[in-house]
């Protein structure tokens, strides 16, 4: 079974965000960056356990600048086997998707993984346009999979539950909490990681289909009033008359 | 046209569609078109979706449309949209709309935004739209091509709105492989409003000090109508069900009211609930971080406090 692990950068989860003065862009100096909980965490530990049952090759895709390439190399510390980089800077999951469509329309792999989203624009769009490029189906929010043969058991997280899918391979699937526990990458797996290939690979380079004018702060809160612990009346007086939620 | 995909559960329009059908309305204003409503499905009296600002509702039924496939519901929705020539299609950013966004688009050949949480205008042949990024530490506006393109929009992101209107109800003949994604069962918690619909949700963490606790915020969310949801460490404790768990690594919701007690207010657990219209904090601890980002504070131990406030809620609503 050959896996596709489609992996992204993004800001720490508790690094601060601010914006350049004009609202033109993000103030990136100093930001720490991570690989992308959601691929890390859950697609790729899942991919490797899959590889590990049946054989096969784990093959992770990046497409970014070579500032990514410390990302890149993470997950091949952690266990997959090569890794390929495309080289540009995407302004959109369109051009991300275009792109690893690129790449992977000949290679025939049996799953294509993404992570849920991204945390930095939460979009959940790569995965979808994958799928639909490639002609073959989605799992999305998969936060349980088991494999007998070219079978798969996923479970979709949906509304208050799951519901339980059946599909057979070719597939892309997008990886939720749930699927997999977290591995962390211990010293042998980083030493191997520098030895491993990453492959750079020349952008097709498409145009994108959204685009990003503006950057704000989220409106700031006026600052919190206390209440008598003794006195909930008056916040539900306040949460009536001030806030009308009630 | 401005086509909508119809979120409903049980035969009913659920609220996010009709939440999407609002905006659909104020964009069919701006631009002097008409909104179609797709019902994949059956629902009660679709000649109502006229009250929410439906001209047309397409209704779609067919055996291999009972259970979601992103392939079948994707061909069905950019056939209509072909054939009416739609500018526009917005879906719900829920489950099903956020599976069938990405595809959708290739599919349309479309520009493409999820998450949307406001619409802010038409201007010479772009749409502009808002939504919140970095996990709600931002605000980003977009433009998108108005003549084509495809949307998901928050739950909660505008309160839906009535409309004198009538609504004329076509149905569609389609012709619809069988699904590739076979659904073999459905396991849903029945009777709540799911998280990311809910206007009012009652959140704990892990001063409940065990899944033993949990009676008095269920009696909290009963008496307000409210879903229930909590903090990571308590669904990874297995003290509540993983559906529940809101923020970074969870759910990001957007509701009225959020009432969180016992929780500290970690950066990763406001990721997912600052977005929140009002915020109502109790904790112990007046250095809780979870006070700096609240709109109203209880400092206190919340096995008093909790009760205390569902006291004051149910004799509020006996006064009313
Ligand atoms: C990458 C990453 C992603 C994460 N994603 C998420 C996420 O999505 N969602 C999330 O929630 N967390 C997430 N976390 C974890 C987060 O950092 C916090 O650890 C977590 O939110 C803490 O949960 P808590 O507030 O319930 O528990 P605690 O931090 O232990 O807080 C319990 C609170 O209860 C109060 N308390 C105790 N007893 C009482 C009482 N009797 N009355 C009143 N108050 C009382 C205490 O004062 C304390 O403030 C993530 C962490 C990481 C590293």
């Amino acid at each position: 079974m050959n896996i596709l692990v489609c992996i992204s950068k993004t800001p720490e989860t508790t690094a601060p965000i601010d914006f350049t003065p004009d609202g033109g862009a993000l103030k990136t100096e100093g930001m720490n960056y991570i690989l992308n909980p959601y691929d890390e965490w859950y697609a790729l530990v899942r991919a490797l356990e899959l590889k590990e049952a049946n054989g096969g090759q784990v093959h992770v895709i990046n497409v970014g600048p070579s500032s990514n390439d410390i990302v890149i190399r993470k997950a091949l510390a952690i266990g997959a086997e090569e890794a390929y980089r495309v080289d540009c800077d995407p302004k959109d999951a369109w051009m991300v998707a275009a792109e690893i469509h690129a790449f992977a329309k000949d290679k025939n792999y049996d799953i294509i993984f993404t992570g849920k989203e991204t945390l930095d624009y939460s979009g959940s769009l790569v995965p979808g346009m994958l799928a639909e490029l490639l002609q073959i189906p989605f799992i999305s929010y998969a936060n349980h999979l088991e494999q007998s043969d070219n079978t798969l058991i996923c479970h979709r997280e949906i509304e208050g539950g799951y519901e339980e899918v059946e599909v057979s391979t070719p597939v892309v699937i997008s990886a939720a909490k749930g699927l997999a526990e977290q591995r962390i990458p211990n010293m042998r797996g980083i030493m191997m990681a520098k030895r491993k290939p990453l492959h750079v690979l020349e952008a097709q380079c498409v145009a994108p289909k959204q685009d990003l004018i503006h950057y704000e702060k989220p409106p700031a809160r006026t600052g919190v009033q206390l209440i008598d612990p003794e006195n909930m009346d008056e916040l539900v007086r306040l949460l009536h008359e001030e806030a009308k939620v009630i | 046209m401005i086509l909508v995909l119809i979120e409903h559960a049980d035969n009913k329009v659920k609220k996010a569609g009709l939440e999407a059908l609002t905006i659909a309305k104020q964009l069919a204003v701006k631009t002097s078109s008409e909104v179609g409503a797709i019902v994949i499905g059956s629902i009660e009296d679709p000649e109502s979706l006229g009250n929410y600002g439906a001209d047309q509702c397409f209704l779609i039924d067919h055996p291999n449309l009972q259970q979601f496939d992103t392939s079948n519901y994707t061909q069905v929705v950019a056939q209509i949209a072909k054939d009416k020539g739609a500018d526009i299609v917005i879906l719900s950013h829920t489950s099903k709309g956020k599976a069938l966004v990405g595809r959708l688009a290739i599919k349309l050949e479309s520009d493409v935004l999820s998450g949307v949480s406001q619409f802010v205008g038409v201007e010479d042949g772009t749409l502009l739209l808002k939504k919140p990024v970095f996990a709600g530490k931002g605000i980003a506006s977009f433009k998108l091509n108005a003549k084509k393109a495809v949307f998901t929009l928050l739950g909660n992101a505008v309160q839906p709105q009535t409309f004198d209107g009538s609504c004329t109800v076509i149905t569609r003949e389609v012709s619809v492989a069988p699904p590739r994604e076979k659904v073999v069962k459905v396991d849903r918690a029945t009777g709540e409003v799911p998280l990311p619909e809910a206007e009012i949700v009652v959140s704990a963490g892990r001063g409940m000090k065990g899944p033993e606790n949990w009676g008095i915020i269920e009696d909290l969310a009963k008496e307000l109508g409210a879903t229930t949801a909590c903090s990571r460490p308590v669904a990874d404790m297995d003290w509540r069900p993983h559906h529940e768990h809101v923020g970074q690594t969870g759910i990001a919701i957007s509701p009225n009211l959020y009432i969180a007690a016992g929780i500290s207010g970690a950066i990763q657990h406001l990721a997912g609930v600052n977005s929140s219209k009002n915020i109502v904090v109790i904790n112990k601890d007046p250095e809780a971080p979870f006070f700096k980002a609240a709109d109203y504070g209880v400092v206190g131990d919340l096995f008093e406090v909790v009760p205390r406030l569902t006291e004051a809620i149910r004799k509020f609503k006996n006064n009313q």
